[in-house]
């Protein structure tokens, strides 16, 4: 059992943290977050000084432009993107993590030339159109149709949560092509040009207020077939191909960056007063938080551990269904105290004197996504009881 | 970084494993309450399994391995519950003739703590020294010396209590160095012996989930069974994840700061004890709250362990004096 990272790690650790030393403070602030053309400036412009820098697609294979960075290798990047509180992935989310792996494994030639290279680089966003008003968590029951007319499919519909939808050339589509198989089977994976006739996106705020994603109706939008990805019906199984890589080191910056907030929040405690002294001074403060740190630690060495494993397997195992509903979790019980920090100046979201509201609140109404999206809480329990306990699955109507 | 078992760690796992499910069947927990603690013969076999010359060099007759082996055996003693001072007698070996190979047990109270005050000591009848450590060093007693009570009921029916009058004087073997030390290396083991628990329980409840049967399906087809046994999961591989991370940064303090991951340790597994052992307990419903099934036995055992080398909040707050040195490093 050895934790420590190689001397080739700490290698790539010193050439990372140097290049982040400059290019971070250089690349400037990030704009205000209802600014849609702008945050995709940002966010793409960073991408690809990531991509001239050659760190772009840590994960991704070399024959993709990737740097096919070894597992350990990736956390270092993690630890020190975080470190150097670099841009978020932001707009560049989906295509990085789902559309771009889904084409390498499923994307025909063609399919692979026109989107990969771009999606690396940072010139091409994509979004995505899975979940629907009437399928959420049984995503597989959506019901936006595709008809085939000559070689194009007609697709009418309604997606919901589509991820920065207003910044997205492309959007990742699932569509029916089969009312009549049994849910699973009649699916299809379509790659949808945001520019088609027939899209309306409507922003829908988050209870932060913030745009971050919207809803797409979709009427009589003509998708060429050649858009299709994987066979037709067989969009379930594509899908699905890509769905674990979100629960595996998706987070790994995240859980730094928490981590880090923590130790913002000792700096906080020792500022704010309680009874006549300083938060800090309260034991019971100090061990709540010392708990959480203590969670927050034992997390990543719950990551490492996972990570160890799947370079042995080569792939992400179930064990991120663990890590993703204790840390999603866990990041709003540290937000929780965060807010009890700033206790009657939590009222307001924009700092009051030097109490930083606006950091806190922000990650506050944020972190109240995360035990939703990219599946449940509860989802998650049932994949870790089904899955990795072997317990009866539920009585499903087919 | 390879922080999955290696070849010789799994084969020490399993060694222990086989050897404690054949020893200490679940089912014979009774009886060992009968025996009221240490059983002599029991306590020779663990000595020849390795249990307390593990860290101890090979030249002194040791098996030679480090602290991240040593966790590994202590949750395969957890498993099962095995009775007795065993993290005293192994953090012993270095210091008091016998304890190494089974022939001396050794006991010990942890004074050095928030609860420096009661003075309980646990198998005072079955053991034949006793450690006593204070912030100034660490003290070797006779127990026969000592005059106390047995305490009729003990809450782990496994652990006889006594109380003391008084646990003064004794040779010192240790400074203040050595105390801090051992306590460091003995919250490593319990939270071993913690990971242990959290497993086993887990283990029982979801056997117990598969077969108990109500509303014509199995109690673990309903969701409000199921998430607590995956809750349960959750606890035990960060327990896992800790223990382990723990034990690797007492072998190599390069990769961490020993007493952040220690206390993480601690802290972590000591709650998915205690909060696994109560959900087995509930998951079994009202058979959970029989003296037949073993579950209440894991509950009482996690109790106890909460109280070995500095509580679950104190090794928070330990943490929380970690991330605070940290956090100014860094800046």
């Amino acid at each position: 059992m050895d934790l420590r990272y190689s001397e080739s790690d700490e290698k790539f650790r010193a050439e990372l943290r140097a290049w982040l030393n400059e290019a971070v403070p250089a690349h400037g602030s990030a704009p205000a977050v209802n600014d849609w053309p702008a945050r995709r400036a940002w966010d793409t412009g960073w991408q690809k000084k990531l991509f001239d820098a050659g760190y772009a697609g840590i994960n991704w294979p070399k024959e993709y432009g990737g740097r096919d960075a070894s597992l350990t290798e990736q956390l270092v990047y993690y630890e020190e993107i975080a470190r150097a509180d670099a841009p978020y992935v932001g707009v560049n989310f989906v295509g990085l993590l789902h559309g771009g792996p889904t084409l390498m494994v499923e994307g025909t030639p063609e399919q692979k030339a026109a989107h990969i290279p771009y999606i690396l680089d940072g010139s091409q966003v994509w979004c995505q159109g899975f979940s629907e008003p009437g399928a959420g968590s049984d995503l597989a029951s959506l019901q936006t149709r595709a008809v085939r007319d000559g070689d194009h499919y007609v697709v009418n519909g309604h997606k919901i949560w589509c991820s920065f939808a207003q910044a997205a050339d492309y959007c990742e589509l699932l569509v029916r092509t089969d009312p009549d198989a049994p849910k699973h089977r009649g699916i299809s994976w379509l790659i949808m040009p945001m520019d088609a006739d027939g899209i309306d996106i409507r922003p829908l705020p988050t209870l932060a207020g913030e745009g971050e994603f919207s809803e797409v109706f979709l009427e009589d939008v003509r998708i060429p077939v050649e858009n299709l990805v994987g066979e037709e019906n067989d969009g379930w199984r594509v899908t699905n191909v890509t769905l674990r890589f979100e629960r595996g080191t998706a987070f790994a910056s995240d859980m730094i960056s928490l981590q880090r907030f923590v130790g913002e929040l000792i700096d906080l405690a020792k500022r704010v007063t309680r009874n006549d002294a300083s938060a800090w001074q309260d034991r019971a403060l100090r061990v709540e938080l010392g708990h959480l740190a203590a969670e927050l630690d034992a997390l990543w060495a719950m990551v490492k551990l996972s990570v160890c494993e799947s370079s042995k397997t080569g792939v992400p195992g179930l064990g991120g269904s663990a890590v993703k509903l204790f840390y999603t979790e866990l990041y709003q019980r540290v937000s929780d105290l965060a807010l009890r920090l700033l206790g009657r100046a939590g009222a307001s979201r924009s700092d009051v004197g030097s109490l930083p509201n606006g950091m806190i609140l922000h990650r506050m109404l944020n972190s109240i996504s995360l035990t939703i999206a990219a599946g449940t809480s509860q989802i998650q329990r049932n994949i870790i009881s089904e899955r990795i306990l072997g317990l009866p699955r539920d009585r499903r109507p087919r | 970084m390879d922080f999955q078992l290696s070849e010789d760690q799994l084969a020490l796992r399993e060694g222990l494993r086989s050897f404690c499910e054949g020893r200490v069947p679940t089912d014979q927990l009774p009886e060992l309450e009968k025996v009221g603690g240490v059983d002599r013969e029991l306590w020779s076999e663990l000595a020849e399994m390795g249990v307390f010359s593990l860290r101890l060099s090979e030249d002194a007759g040791g098996v030679g391995l480090g602290s991240a082996d040593a966790v590994i055996v202590f949750c395969e003693l957890g498993r099962r519950l095995v009775p007795g001072p065993l993290v005293w007698t192994h953090l012993a070996a270095r210091l008091v003739d016998g304890a190494a190979d089974g022939t001396t047990i050794v006991g010990g109270v942890d004074l050095a703590g928030a609860d420096a005050q009661t003075l309980v000591v646990e198998h005072l009848d079955g053991i034949d020294r006793l450690l006593v450590v204070r912030p100034e060093g660490i003290f070797l007693l006779d127990p026969r010396a000592l005059s106390g009570r047995a305490l009729p009921v003990p809450t782990d029916p496994l652990t006889p209590i006594h109380e003391v009058e008084a646990l003064e004087g004794g040779e010192q073997v240790g400074g203040p160095s050595d105390a801090a030390r051992l306590r460091l290396e003995g919250a490593a083991l319990v939270s071993g012996l913690q990971l242990g628990i959290a497993e086993a329980t887990l283990e029982l409840a979801n056997e117990y989930a598969k077969g108990r049967e109500q509303f014509g399906q199995p109690i673990g087809q309903f969701q409000a069974v199921k998430h607590i046994l995956a809750d349960m999961f959750v606890r035990q591989e960060v327990a896992r994840a800790a223990a382990y991370a723990a034990g690797a940064t007492l072998d190599d303090p390069r990769v961490g700061d020993v007493q952040r991951a220690v206390s993480v340790a601690k802290t972590t597994a000591g709650e998915a004890a205690v909060k696994n052992a109560r959900a087995g307990i509930q998951v079994h419903g009202g058979m959970g709250y029989t003296w037949e099934v073993p579950a209440h036995y894991y509950l009482k055992r996690a109790w106890g362990l909460e109280n070995l080398f500095g509580t679950g909040d104190e090794h928070a707050e330990q943490v929380a004096a970690c991330v605070e040195r940290a956090s100014h490093a860094s800046l």
